[in-house]
């Protein structure tokens, strides 16, 4: 049995438009098993970001989370309150935004961003102990301590996501999740983040969930990918599985239309279409329009995400035996 | 033989820095950023011509400095044979037509307040004074349709925001074409395109460039995608090209050690292939006081004292090769034979 430190059930996101409600997150379950760095994948819209501040419980209004069960550690987050959840928030489980520039503040030192967050978590322990564990802190990211008096803008690129994940660590968090975190990062910046990630994660223990567009970017990090599409979850897995066989034709399509600097590698595919409009969208499974597989079948029902092989599960009616068998 | 179309000869762009009343008044030495620190190449005619490096490494001054939008601190910029640097605003005004310019954010590109079709019409009636509003119109729709935006007179009335980001930047192409431009540059045009949407306006510019006989000059700071469409391409770094050459040359044979961390540093999207090398140590240094010698000595794993960090090294040829040029002490000319891992 593997040891899941957050569980979410059957989670549904609406956001309130003047034209109806829009479908963010649809009907979606995962769970994130401690110790991992689990890749949440998907293009601009699919609902990624939306699922990650769901799970933190910070979606404002006009969205609202509908319905669905969100266990972090045996906890019942949907129970808790907004007190609750401030103290869970920063807390037990950190945030890594994409642009660290408008998540610091810029007339703070890093040094008071650092001892303020556990201050407040923590109000009993002193302003010294604070600086000394921010400190320390620090230097195991690989920033010298002097620049702790330093303002965020004073810190390149690099070393202010650095600072963005030293927080998340200063509370000891469970759970950092990571919103296309480097994204603004230049490449061989983005690759020593990705080292620190990885080793941060053997050095506290920590579970990542690694929010990005970037398929590169999971396959060099995560161990497990979860795929979204059109606010639904069209394929997860584990990454070597996936990305070997993946198994639903959006993940295929997805796989095979990323750049590889490898000069042996196939022409990009090109997908047909775009990703539907959540106001209105597709009846049945969300990608038929776009599936050069679809059958009768999947443009009536929405297939459900079930394990196809060991350690891969995938919402497609090709992996069914009732899609099988009527298609 | 190849033509130029375009040739950049030893081009700089040193932007002064904003000093205070003080340090003018003591006659402090000026500062400036030095964006672009001496820049040769040639755009041929017909290629696609990559120019790669991180952010800061100068790669979309140079793209302004081709196209004019900025004035270069020293050197020439030659466009079919005219000095570009040389020519009043005027003159410059009648070959703005040949040159058409492509940015990341189709968005910010577009004026919210024009129609689709207004705005690809727009430089027609700056331009192309001589046609009739009949002829525009036509051809824009032909334009429109040239450009997958199909049917072109339903995308004609519509307005930016009501179309998908990847069909704003077919916009933004068509706009481009309209004047049948030689010289397009992209700058970064795909950057912000999901992934299922850049291969298809990869495939866009290339049709283009077939359909229309143009030029590209394609900067970028993802080699993955360069890789995809560039013919010859050129990795910047603190304002100097540090390595040029034919995409195959500098993918498979890469010379200097900035390129090659560059290459090693792109995620692969295949988790077998995790990445083991090392990185260069430190981030790109400050442009006002960029290194002496060779300004990469100090992230460099191979870096000989006494050499790379007081000489300024020169492009030369890689092997013989003269395509393929480096700016490294210890891959070319005299000082080679001090690379410890030849």
């Amino acid at each position: 049995m593997e040891d899941i430190l957050y569980s979410v059930r059957d989670l549904n996101v609406r956001y309130a438009t003047r034209s109806g409600d829009v479908h963010a997150v649809d009907d979606v379950s995962l769970d994130i098993r401690r110790g991992e760095i689990l890749g949440l994948v998907g293009e601009s819209g699919c609902g990624k970001s939306t699922f990650g501040k769901a799970i933190m419980r910070m979606i404002r209004t006009p969205g609202r989370i509908d319905s669905g069960e969100l266990w972090f550690d045996g906890a019942d987050l949907m129970t808790y309150s907004g007190r609750q959840m401030q103290s869970v928030r920063g807390g037990e489980i950190g945030m890594v935004f994409q642009d660290p520039m408008t998540s610091l503040n810029p007339v703070q030192r890093v040094s008071e961003h650092l001892t303020e967050t556990i201050r407040t978590h923590e109000p009993k322990v002193s302003e010294l102990a604070a600086t000394a564990r921010a400190e320390e802190l620090v230097e195991k990211l690989g920033i010298r301590r002097e620049r702790l008096d330093d303002y965020p803008h004073q810190l390149s690129g690099g070393m202010r996501q650095r600072v963005m994940i030293s927080l998340a660590l200063a509370l000891r968090a469970k759970l950092v999740i990571a919103d296309e975190p480097t994204t603004s990062l230049d490449v061989i910046v983005e690759a020593k983040f990705l080292d620190l990630l990885r080793e941060l994660r053997d050095e506290f223990d920590l579970t990542i969930l690694m929010i990005t567009h970037n398929i590169g970017v999971v396959a060099e990090v995560a161990d497990r990918v979860a795929v979204m599409y059109a606010g639904r979850m069209a394929e997860i897995g584990d990454v070597y599985g996936v990305f070997a066989e993946p198994k639903h034709p959006y993940t295929v399509g997805l796989l095979n239309s990323v750049p590889n600097i490898d000069l042996d590698a196939h022409d990009l595919y090109k997908m047909e279409g775009a990703p539907p409009n959540l106001l209105s969208p597709p009846s049945g499974c969300p990608f038929h329009p776009r599936c050069p597989k679809a059958m009768d079948i999947c443009a009536v029902e929405i297939p459900v995400l079930h394990e196809v092989v060991p350690g891969q599960a995938t919402a497609c009616w090709l992996y069914d035996e009732v899609g099988v068998a009527g298609g | 033989m190849v033509e130029n179309l375009v040739e950049v000869v030893g081009v700089r762009k040193w932007f002064p820095v904003a000093q205070g009343f003080i340090a003018g008044l003591t006659g402090a030495p000026k500062e400036y950023v030095r964006a672009v620190d001496g820049v040769t190449f040639e755009i041929r005619k017909g290629e696609v011509f990559g120019l790669a490096g991180e952010s800061g490494s100068g790669k979309s001054t140079v793209g302004r400095l081709v196209l004019r939008l900025l004035d270069p601190t020293d050197g020439k910029v030659v466009f079919d044979g005219v000095d570009l640097v040389s020519l009043s605003n005027e003159k410059m005004r009648t070959l703005r037509h040949r040159m058409q310019v492509v940015f990341q954010d189709p968005l910010a590109s577009l004026n919210p307040r024009m129609t689709i079709g207004e705005a690809i019409e727009h430089p027609l009636k700056i331009h192309m004074p001589q046609f009739s509003a009949e002829d525009r119109h036509a051809r824009v729709l032909q334009m429109l349709d040239q450009v997958g935006l199909a049917p072109p007179e339903f995308f004609f009335a519509k307005y930016p925001h009501q179309i998908s980001g990847g069909q704003r930047q077919r916009v933004v192409f068509a706009r481009g074409m309209i004047t049948a431009p030689d010289l397009i540059v992209a700058d970064e045009p795909i950057a912000m395109a999901d992934v299922s949407v850049r291969a298809l306006l990869l495939d866009l510019m290339m049709q283009l460039k077939d359909e229309f006989d143009l030029t590209y000059l394609f900067i970028t700071h993802d080699l993955a995608t360069a890789k995809y469409v560039c013919n010859r391409i050129a990795v910047m770094y603190l304002g100097k090209i540090v390595e040029i050459g034919p995409l195959e040359a500098v993918y498979t044979n890469a010379q200097h050690p900035y390129t090659r961390a560059l290459l090693d540093a792109v995620p692969v999207p295949d988790p077998r292939h995790r990445r083991t090398e090392p990185l260069p140590a430190g981030e790109i240094p400050n442009p006002i006081n960029p290194p002496p010698g060779c300004n990469f000595h100090p992230r460099c794993p191979i870096a000989q004292a006494g050499i790379c960090d007081g000489i300024e090294p020169v492009l030369l040829p890689v092997d013989g090769d003269p395509e393929h040029l480096v700016s490294c002490h210890l891959r070319t000319g005299e000082y080679q034979d001090l690379d410890p891992f030849k």
